[in-house]
C-alpha cells in the first residue's frame, strides 16, 4: 500500500519529485556551460551577423600568451590573497573579541556587521570620496597620523596605492562576514573543554592553540572558501572605485572578461575566458573542499 | 458551462490584447542619456505630443551606463526603444547590424536635406560608412569637447603680474597648449580667497571613454591619425604612433603631471564639472553640453566664467566632437510614429526652440542665424569649436578599438608606465589585431 500511490512507483514519484529540479538545473547551469564551451572554440560575436567559423583552439591560445590577461590574474591574485588575510586576521580577532561577555555585547556586534549589509556599488561610490586627496576622511586619517599631507598622494590614482585600495575596501566590507562565521565557530564550543583544559592547568595560550583554533577551524576554512569565491568574480566595488586604474592596475579578471563579453562582444573569446576561470575556481575550490572535509574528519 | 466560461475568457484576452495593441500605437519611447539636454527633450516633446497625438515615454540611462545599456538592448533586438539618441561612435556598428533603419528615402520623400546641418555633425552623427551620403540618423545634439576658464581669477591684476612676470606673455585664453600647460601650472596649488586651487580638470577617467575623449584633443593637435587616410585599417603605423603622436600624448602627460588636481585619476563629465562649479580649478576641459549650466551657476557663472575652443598644437587645431544623432530603431512597432517624430524633429523651428530650451541644435539655420554667437557668452566658443572637430573611429568594432585606447593611454598618462612611444607602439599593435579579425587588413 505505501510502495504505490495511485499506481505509481516510487522510482516514478521519486523522479516527478526531483525531475523539475534537475530540468531546471539542465537549463540554466548545464546547457548553458555546455554551449559557452562550444562557443569558445568560434569567432562568434553575439552583436554582428556574420557567419560563425570554428577556429579549434585559437581563442585559447590567444588568451593564454595575452600579457594583459596575465596581468589581470596577478591582479586578481593579489587582491584574493590579501583581502582574505586580512579579513581572516580581522574577522577572527573580532570574533574572539565579541565572544565575550560585556555589557553592550549585541550593539557592538550589530554595529561591526553594518559594512557588509550595503551595496557594493554604493560602498565603491562613496569610498570614492573616502579617498579624494582634498576633502575625503581616509587622506584626513592618515595626514592626522602619520604627517603625511593628505593632498600629496592619492589611493586610487597611485600605482602603488591603488591595488590597495580596493583591499582595504573589501576588507572594511566583508570582515564583518568572517566574523559571523568564526562567531558561530567559537559559540559552537562547549564550555565543558574549556573547563576540562582549566582543571589540568592548560594555560590561555594553550587553550587558544590546542582547543579554539582547531575547533574554529573548519568554519574558517568554510569563510575562505566563501570569500575566495566572492572575491574571484569580484566586479561591482572596483568598477565604481577604481574603473580598472589606474591603467590596468586594479582590472580584475572579471571586469576583463566583461569588458571581452558585452564591450568589445567578442563572445567566442569571451567563452574561452569564461570556461579558463571556471575550470580554474572548480579545481581549486575542488581541491579546497577535500582539504576541509580533512579538516572536519579529525 | 464551462464551454461558456471558456468562451469568456477567450473573448476577455483579445479584447485585452486589442487594447494593449491600441495602446502600444499611441505611444513611443526614446532612448537617450540621463542629462540636462534630456530634460529639455521632455519639454519640447510636449508640442509633439500635441501635434500627432502621440505619448512620448523616455528612457534616460547615466552616462557611465548609456553605452552598456543601449548596446545591450540593440544588440539583443529589444523593443525598449523606438528612437535612440545614441553616441556617434555607434553608427558603424548599428547600421552595419541593421539596429537602425536607413533614413535616405525618407528624407528625400519629406524634404529634409543634410546640408542644412552642419557638416561635421552629417558626417559624425549620421553617416555610414563616413563620408558617403548613407544616413542613419538626423543630427540631434551637436556637441564638443572645449575649455572653460576662471575669467575672474585671471583678471585679477596681482595674478596677470605674476604670470607675465614668469612666463612672459599676458595671462588670458591661451594661444596654444603649451600655454594651456603654462597656466595649468601656474595655478597649481596656488592660495586663492584663502583656499588651495589647481590648474586644470581634465579627462582622465578608466572605465568607459573618458580618457580617450580627452586625450586626443592633445593628440590631433600635434599630430596623431588614426591611419592613413588613403588606407585607415592597413597603414596604422606611422600614424596612430607617428613623432607628433607622442609629442601628443606626452604632452597630456605633463598636463596631468603638472596641473591637474589631486585625486583626478579617474575623472570624467561629471566630477571636472564639479570641480569646477566647486572652485577648486582654474581650468575645465568639458564637452561644451555643460556651459549652459555653468553660465547659470551661482558660485562661477555669468562673468566670472569664459569659454574657449581648444588651442592649437604643432599640427594644428581640432577638438574631440561628441555629440548624437536621433535614430529609428529598426525593431520599433511603431515606425510611422518613429518617423513622424525625425519629421517634426528636423523642421527649423522646432531645431530653434531646441536650442532655446537648453539643447543643441546642428541645424545651420539655427547656429548661423544673425546673433546667434552673441546670444550666449559661449556661442562663439561653439561656433569655433564645431569647426575644428575630430571623431574617434565609428566602425562596427569601435569599442574593440575603445578599450585597449583606454588601457594604454591610462596606463602611460595615469600609472605612468612605459613610455608614450611604447603606449602608441602598443595601440597599434592592438588595433591591427582588431582589423584583422574584421577581415579589414
Amino acid at each position: 500500500m505505501a510502495r504505490r500511490v495511485r499506481g505509481l512507483s516510487d522510482r516514478a514519484i521519486a523522479w516527478l519529485f526531483v525531475g523539475p529540479s534537475i530540468v531546471l538545473l539542465l537549463a540554466v547551469n548545464i546547457f548553458p556551460l555546455i554551449w559557452t564551451i562550444n562557443l569558445s572554440f568560434t569567432n562568434f560575436k553575439a552583436n554582428r551577423l556574420r557567419d560563425v567559423e570554428y577556429i579549434g583552439l585559437r581563442n585559447y591560445e590567444r588568451i593564454l600568451t595575452d600579457t594583459d590577461t596575465w596581468n589581470s590574474m596577478q591582479a586578481t591574485a593579489h587582491f584574493l590573497f590579501w583581502t582574505i588575510f586580512f579579513q581572516v586576521l580581522i574577522g577572527f580577532a573580532l570574533a574572539y573579541l565579541i565572544n565575550k561577555k560585556f555589557k553592550g555585547n549585541d550593539l557592538w556586534t550589530t554595529i561591526i556587521v553594518l559594512p557588509m549589509m550595503l551595496s557594493p556599488a554604493v560602498v565603491g561610490n562613496f569610498w570614492t570620496f573616502l579617498y579624494q586627496p582634498q576633502i575625503g576622511l581616509f587622506n584626513y586619517v592618515v595626514e592626522f597620523f602619520t604627517g603625511i599631507d593628505s593632498s600629496s598622494f592619492s589611493m586610487i590614482g597611485d600605482v602603488n596605492l591603488a591595488p590597495w585600495s580596493i583591499v582595504i575596501v573589501d576588507t572594511w566590507m566583508w570582515t564583518p562576514f568572517v566574523m559571523l562565521i568564526c562567531l558561530a565557530g567559537l559559540r559552537s564550543i562547549p564550555d565543558s573543554i574549556y573547563e576540562a583544559a582549566e582543571c589540568d592547568r592548560a594555560s590561555k595560550w594553550r587553550q587558544f592553540w590546542t582547543l579554539t583554533v582547531p575547533m574554529v577551524l573548519p568554519f574558517l576554512m568554510l569563510a575562505v572558501l566563501f570569500r575566495g569565491i566572492e572575491n574571484f568574480k569580484m566586479f561591482d566595488l572596483v568598477v565604481q572605485l577604481t574603473g580598472g586604474g589606474p591603467g590596468s592596475l586594479t582590472t580584475l579578471t572579471s571586469i576583463d572578461l566583461k569588458r571581452e563579453a558585452f564591450e568589445k562582444w567578442r563572445t567566442g573569446y569571451a567563452s574561452a575566458y569564461a570556461v579558463i576561470l571556471f575550470v580554474t575556481v572548480f579545481g581549486l575550490a575542488s581541491i579546497y573542499v577535500k582539504a576541509l572535509n580533512k579538516v572536519k574528519e579529525r | 458551462m464551462k464551454a461558456s466560461k471558456f468562451l469568456m475568457a477567450t473573448a476577455l484576452t483579445a479584447v485585452a490584447g486589442l487594447g494593449a495593441n491600441s495602446a502600444s500605437a499611441q505611444s513611443m519611447t526614446l532612448c537617450w542619456a540621463a542629462w540636462d539636454p534630456a530634460n529639455a527633450l521632455v519639454e519640447l516633446s510636449k508640442d509633439f505630443e500635441a501635434q500627432s497625438g502621440i505619448d512620448m515615454e523616455f528612457e534616460f540611462v547615466p552616462w557611465p551606463n548609456f553605452a552598456d545599456r543601449m548596446l545591450n538592448e540593440l544588440n539583443s533586438n529589444g523593443t525598449l526603444c523606438d528612437l535612440l539618441i545614441g553616441d556617434s561612435q555607434w553608427i558603424g556598428g548599428a547600421a552595419e547590424n541593421g539596429n537602425y533603419v536607413k533614413l535616405n528615402d525618407f528624407f528625400t520623400a519629406e524634404g529634409i536635406s543634410m546640408d542644412d546641418f552642419i557638416p561635421a555633425t552629417v558626417t559624425g552623427y549620421a553617416e555610414w560608412p563616413k563620408g558617403t551620403p548613407n544616413y542613419w540618423a538626423l543630427p540631434a545634439y551637436a556637441d564638443v569637447v572645449g575649455w572653460t576658464y576662471r575669467r575672474d581669477w585671471f583678471e585679477r591684476p596681482e595674478l596677470q603680474a605674476e604670470f607675465k612676470e614668469k612666463y612672459g606673455y599676458d595671462l588670458g585664453v591661451p594661444a596654444s597648449l603649451e600655454q594651456l600647460k603654462d597656466i595649468a601650472t601656474f595655478f597649481q596649488g596656488r592660495e586663492i580667497d584663502g583656499k588651495t586651487v589647481y590648474g586644470a580638470a581634465i579627462y582622465t577617467e578608466r572605465g568607459s571613454e573618458g580618457i580617450t575623449m580627452g586625450v586626443t584633443n592633445a593628440l590631433y593637435n600635434y599630430g596623431f591619425e588614426y591611419g592613413n587616410p588613403e588606407n585607415p585599417y592597413k597603414e596604422l603605423d606611422g600614424y596612430v604612433n607617428s613623432e607628433g603622436a607622442v609629442a601628443g600624448l606626452e604632452y597630456y602627460k605633463a598636463l596631468y603631471d603638472a596641473g591637474a588636481a589631486p585625486g583626478s585619476s579617474n575623472w570624467y563629465m561629471g566630477e571636472n564639472i564639479d570641480a569646477y562649479k566647486s572652485g577648486q580649478v582654474a581650468l575645465q576641459m568639458n564637452f561644451a553640453f555643460i556651459w549652459p549650466g555653468v553660465n547659470a551657476d551661482p558660485n562661477v557663472g555669468g562673468d566670472r566664467t569664459g569659454y574657449f575652443a581648444n588651442p592649437p598644437g604643432p599640427a594644428g587645431q581640432f577638438a574631440q566632437l561628441g555629440g548624437q544623432g536621433i535614430s529609428v530603431v529598426a525593431n520599433t512597432d511603431n515606425m510611422d510614429g518613429a518617423l513622424a517624430y525625425i519629421k517634426w524633429f528636423a523642421q527649423a523651428d522646432v531645431q530653434a526652440k531646441w536650442t532655446e530650451m537648453g539643447g543643441a541644435s546642428a541645424m545651420r539655420s539655427v547656429v548661423e542665424a544673425p546673433g546667434f554667437s552673441d546670444a550666449q557668452p559661449y556661442n562663439q566658443a561653439f561656433l569655433d569649436s564645431m569647426a575644428i572637430v575630430k571623431d574617434f573611429w565609428a566602425e562596427p568594432s569601435y569599442a574593440s578599438l575603445l578599450l585597449p585606447m583606454q588601457s594604454r593611454v591610462h596606463n602611460y598618462v595615469i600609472a605612468g608606465q612605459g613610455t608614450a612611444k611604447e603606449a602608441l607602439d602598443g595601440l597599434v599593435k592592438d588595433w591591427v589585431e582588431v582589423f584583422e579579425d574584421e577581415g579589414l587588413r
